[in-house]
Parts: structure tokens; C-alpha cells; sequence
């Protein structure tokens, strides 16, 4: 990074005159940036590997541990029960969100890009919820969804079906799945526009073709369309991926620290904050653990599931 | 006989497009009804049309709540935070995408890695870290962390965009003498402005949304951003569920206008990741 001379071959591939930069342009430019971001970006995960090492006693370090705290936390009550609950319920919250949000949102774009009439205005719509508060999001349901005064039981019961009005968030059957709906209607805007886009790139002669050779439209759709869409799968799955362990906001407001319910709702982000706050004598030790655990799983998998999506992409 | 086929494929269509937008609007028309009508109202009978518009809701959410104070903290640290990070990420994306030197596709690399770190599993060390620092319960500390979290996506889209600009304008002004700051001011910001826009737009949500870092890091009430006031504020009027519409509305308020002047912008950062 501080030796400003390139290679010529690379300069003369350039076409402009690259790599007369000076040393001090270069640090002047990327610095900040680097400064700011590994500051507040990189060094504390460096920190919180460098925390797990040590046992300690409030916030000072009392014996270096090793991986002493990574056994502590996968074997003792609570943490070795929570931790396979927690990270079961984010692991049925990614496949719900792919089955639901990212499904409904490919119909969606679809049905936008057949009928075009009305699509600005109906992908507007469709991605409203994408801009407001998690939190806020969370907040708004848990009204609407209230047991007694909440709008949602008060139509089901108008229309005869009372029955099916229940304490939606209360109940430890229904609450995961609620918590999927909701965060679907908040996201949906993105499967559907980065969907909507992918679609319009691939070229219609591919379609008609298909259609002369006599394939039907939704035969057409899964042999022709689909494969093309697989980098768009690819990228919609690592966000998705990404974002349900990122889960807090929306379960913080929907079900409290403590995720719902018998815990119905608890997912790894709150599990962490919980051991990082709300934890014993050697909260920072145990908590420092869980999140490289967690880092690792998750820039681990996105990796590979970026990779492996890679491989199947199809180029028109 | 196709062609009244082709009218029943539209009008389904047609019918399945408006049913999903009415669950995805049904719900904010919901509360923005809700802001208007009385609590006993609400409480009697949860849907329903307000009887007259009462603004008292909103007088009371923004006065007692002191969510007007939460907002202008909010509108502070969102503003600060995104103009940092789009300056520093302007610069940084500038020179990854036209200068060559060793290294360049490692810092590249190492930026962009930002894209798929969980970032609040760092929080723990930042709290300490801000600790040390005197940043804990400060507004420039929330502003530092924001800019920094929004590097990597930032990088990444002005680098997307530079990579289709051709270089030939800050070619020619390069052999008319202008020294490499003079360049970037003059010449490549100004081409920069559509992805400068995107960017501006990505980061503004988030940072005025985030409930994380303030939860943890924020103590003082005064200091407080829209959403952890928000949940002080669903604490206190818990039982007024008026006031609590209406404070949710203002809170949505920014969001509502970002979101109208700038759907072109929020459109082209949600696909930002197909132009690969």
C-alpha cells in the first residue's frame, strides 16, 4: 500500500496514466476510510477473540483461559441449552424467510413484470415497510396484534371467525411464525426489486423461442427464466442469510430481551446481548466467545453459500 | 376467445397485486387512523374512523414524550454520521478504482469483507473501547460508529459506479496540471453524484433506525435517538395507545419523505449487488 509504483503492464492496460500516484496521495485518500473502519469495524471483533481467551472477574481479566470460555458456554446451564434453542429458532427463521418473504417476493416481481401497468406505483407500495424501524415495525404489530384490543382479533372476530383469534405473540406456537410474517412484510420489497431487475435483464428472444419450440409459459418460467435468475437467488439468499443473524430490533420489540414466550422467539443476537449485559461475574469472557462463535458461522457460511451459489450461475 | 382469457389473466392478476397491497399498507393506514381517534375509541372498538380530526394526540406525543427531542438527536447523529461516511468512502472508492499501487486489491478486499461481518457482535469491545475513550453517552461517539459501519457498502457501490465511468476526463485535466485533490474535487465528485446519492439514501435509513448502539451506549434521556426514546416512551403511555400511534407516525415522518424523493436512488441500492 505504500509503494505508489505499478507495474507497467498493468499502467499501460489502464489507458490512463495510473500509478504516478504518489505514496502520500494514496495514504491521504485511503487512510480515513481505513482509520474510521477498522477502528470501529475490525478492531473490536479482534478485541472480542482477544476478551474470549480470559476468564474474568466484572471487567478485569482474572486468568487466561484459552478456549476455556468456548467449553464453559456450549456446556453449562443455562448457555448449553439456550445456545442450540436460539440457534435452531434462527435457522427455522432463514428457512421460513426463504420459503415466505422470497418466494412471495418472486411472484411479486413476476406478476410486475408481465404487467407492467401500474408497476411503479405497486412497487412503491409493496416496499414501504422497507424504509421504517425495525423496532418500529415491531412496535406496530405487537399493537395491531394485542389480544383484546389489537385490530387483527377484533376483525377475526367480526367476520365470525373467533376461533382463530388468539394472543398471537403470547403463544408459544404461533409466535416464531408470526415473527417470520413480520419481518417478510417489512423486507419483502427487497427479493421483489432485486428480482424485478434480473428479470428485466434477460433477453425476451430466449422466452419466445422457448415458446416456439412449444414449452408452455410455466415451463418456460422453470427451464428457461429461473436459471438466469440464479444470481439474483444467490445475492437474495446471502442478504437473507445475513440479516437473520442480525436479528434483534424486531424481536426486541415483538418479544422483549428475553425472545417471547418461553423463550419461542429467542435468537442469537438476543442470546448475545443478554450474556453481554445481562450476564454474571464472567459476562465479558462468555459472551466475548458466543460472538466469535457466531462470527465464525456466519462469515463462514456466507462464504460458502456464496461460492456453491456462484458455481450454479447460468450467463444468457 | 384468448382475448377474454387474457382479461381473466389481468383481472387476477390485477386482483392479487391490489390484496398484497393492501396488506402491505393496511397496516400503516391502520395506525395513521389510529393517531387521530381517542384512546376510549380505540378501546371500545379497534377499527374504526376517527369522529372528528383531533390533533391533540400528536400535541401530546411530541410535547410530553419529548420525542421532539429524540428527533433532533436523531436527525444530528443520522446527518453527521452519513455525510463522514459518504466523504471518507468517496475518497477511499476513488482511489481503489483508479489509482494503481501494491496492496490496492487487498484494502479492497478487506473493505468489502465489511459487507458480510456482523458488526454488533464487536459491541461488547466498543463499549469498553468508547469507555476509555469518554465516548460512552456521547453523540459524536454514535456518529463514529455509523459512519464506520457504512463504510464497506459504501465502497462498494461508488466502486461499482466508477468501474463504468470512463477515466478520459480526469485524463485530460491530469495533463492540464490539476494535482490529484484538485481532480477528485473537481472532476470525479461531481461525476460520482448518482452513486453518491445511492449511498446517501442506503445509509440514511439504517442510522436513523438503529436501536442497538444507543440501547447500550446512550444514558442520558436527553440524548436519546427516536428509537430507544420510542421504547421509553411505549413504557410510559402503554395504556394510551392514541399517543402511541401518533408517536410512531412522527417518528415515521422522515422515513416518509426520504422515501418519496428518493425511490429512484433506494431502487438502484437494492440492486447495487446485481451490477457484479
Amino acid at each position: 500500500m505504500t509503494t505508489g509504483r505499478a507495474r507497467p503492464s498493468r499502467a499501460a492496460r489502464g489507458g490512463y496514466r495510473a500509478g504516478r500516484t504518489s505514496p502520500a496521495w494514496i495514504a491521504a485518500f485511503c487512510l480515513p476510510a481505513l482509520v474510521l473502519y477498522g477502528l470501529f469495524v475490525v478492531v473490536p471483533l479482534g478485541t472480542a477473540f482477544y476478551y474470549g481467551l480470559f476468564r474474568w472477574e466484572g471487567i478485569r481479566p482474572a486468568e487466561f483461559a484459552g478456549l476455556g470460555n468456548y467449553g464453559e458456554v456450549l456446556t453449562r446451564y443455562p448457555l448449553n441449552e439456550e445456545i442450540p434453542a436460539a440457534l435452531w429458532h434462527n435457522v427455522l427463521f432463514f428457512a421460513g424467510t426463504m420459503a415466505v418473504q422470497n418466494t412471495v417476493g418472486l411472484g411479486l416481481a413476476v406478476l410486475l413484470y408481465r404487467n407492467p401497468r401500474g408497476k411503479r406505483f405497486f412497487q412503491t407500495v409493496f416496499s414501504l415497510p422497507y424504509l421504517i424501524s425495525p423496532l418500529i415495525v415491531g412496535y406496530i404489530w405487537s399493537l395491531l396484534l394485542s389480544p383484546t384490543f389489537g385490530p387483527i382479533n377484533f376483525m377475526l372476530r367480526a367476520v365470525g371467525l373467533d376461533s382463530w383469534a388468539r394472543p398471537w405473540l403470547g403463544d408459544p406456537d404461533t409466535a416464531l411464525p408470526v415473527l417470520i410474517l413480520v419481518n417478510a412484510w417489512q423486507w419483502i420489497g427487497g427479493p421483489m426489486l432485486i428480482f424485478l431487475a434480473a428479470l428485466g435483464g434477460i433477453p425476451r428472444e430466449l422466452e419466445e423461442a422457448a415458446a416456439m419450440d412449444g414449452a408452455s409459459p410455466s415451463r418456460a418460467f422453470w427451464s428457461v427464466r429461473f436459471p438466469l435468475l440464479m444470481p439474483a437467488v444467490g445475492v437474495i439468499t446471502v442478504l437473507t442469510f445475513i440479516g437473520c443473524f442480525n436479528l434483534f430490533d424486531l424481536v426486541y420489540a415483538l418479544g422483549g430481551s428475553d425472545g417471547g414466550p418461553g423463550g419461542a422467539m429467542d435468537v442469537l443476537g438476543l442470546l448475545y446481548y443478554r450474556t453481554a449485559f445481562e450476564g454474571g461475574t464472567n459476562a465479558i469472557g462468555e459472551s466475548s466467545a458466543l460472538a466469535i462463535m457466531i462470527f465464525i458461522l456466519v462469515f463462514g457460511a456466507s462464504l460458502v453459500l456464496e461460492r456453491f451459489l456462484r458455481r450454479r450461475e447460468v450467463t444468457p | 376467445m384468448t382475448t377474454r382469457r387474457r382479461n381473466v389473466r389481468v383481472l387476477v392478476v390485477h386482483a392479487l397485486l391490489w390484496s398484497y397491497a393492501a396488506v402491505a399498507f393496511g397496516p400503516l393506514l391502520l395506525v395513521a387512523i389510529g393517531s387521530f381517534r381517542s384512546n376510549a375509541d380505540i378501546l371500545r372498538q379497534p377499527v374504526g374512523l376517527p369522529d372528528s380530526l383531533d390533533l391533540g394526540n400528536y400535541v401530546r406525543a411530541w410535547e410530553t414524550a419529548s420525542i421532539s427531542t429524540y428527533f433532533a438527536n436523531s436527525l444530528l447523529v443520522t446527518v453527521a454520521a452519513v455525510a463522514l461516511c459518504v466523504a471518507v468512502s468517496a475518497m477511499a472508492a476513488y482511489a481503489l478504482s483508479r489509482w494503481r499501487f501494491r496492496g490496492r486489491a487487498l484494502l479492497a478486499a478487506f473493505f468489502l469483507s465489511g459487507l458480510m461481518i456482523p458488526a454488533k457482535l464487536g459491541l461488547l469491545p466498543v463499549f469498553y473501547m468508547f469507555q476509555s475513550m469518554g465516548l460512552i453517552d456521547t453523540r459524536p461517539g454514535l456518529v463514529l460508529l455509523y459512519a464506520a459501519s457504512g463504510v464497506p457498502f459504501s465502497i462498494f457501490v461508488i466502486m461499482g459506479f466508477m468501474r463504468g465511468l470512463p477515466g478520459e476526463l480526469e485524463e485530460a485535466a491530469r495533463l492540464d496540471g490539476a494535482n490529484e485533490g484538485r481532480l477528485f474535487v473537481s472532476i470525479a465528485l461531481p461525476l460520482m453524484r448518482p452513486a453518491l446519492a445511492v449511498v446517501t439514501v442506503f445509509q440514511f435509513a439504517p442510522t436513523w433506525n438503529d436501536f442497538f448502539y444507543p440501547l447500550v451506549l446512550m444514558r442520558s434521556d436527553s440524548k436519546y435517538t427516536v428509537p430507544v426514546g420510542l421504547t421509553r416512551f411505549f413504557g410510559e403511555f402503554a395504556t394510551d395507545r392514541a399517543t402511541l400511534f401518533a408517536g410512531l407516525v412522527i417518528a415515521l415522518v422522515p422515513l416518509a419523505l426520504v422515501f418519496a424523493f428518493a425511490t429512484k436512488q433506494i431502487i438502484a441500492g437494492l440492486t447495487a449487488g446485481m451490477s457484479r
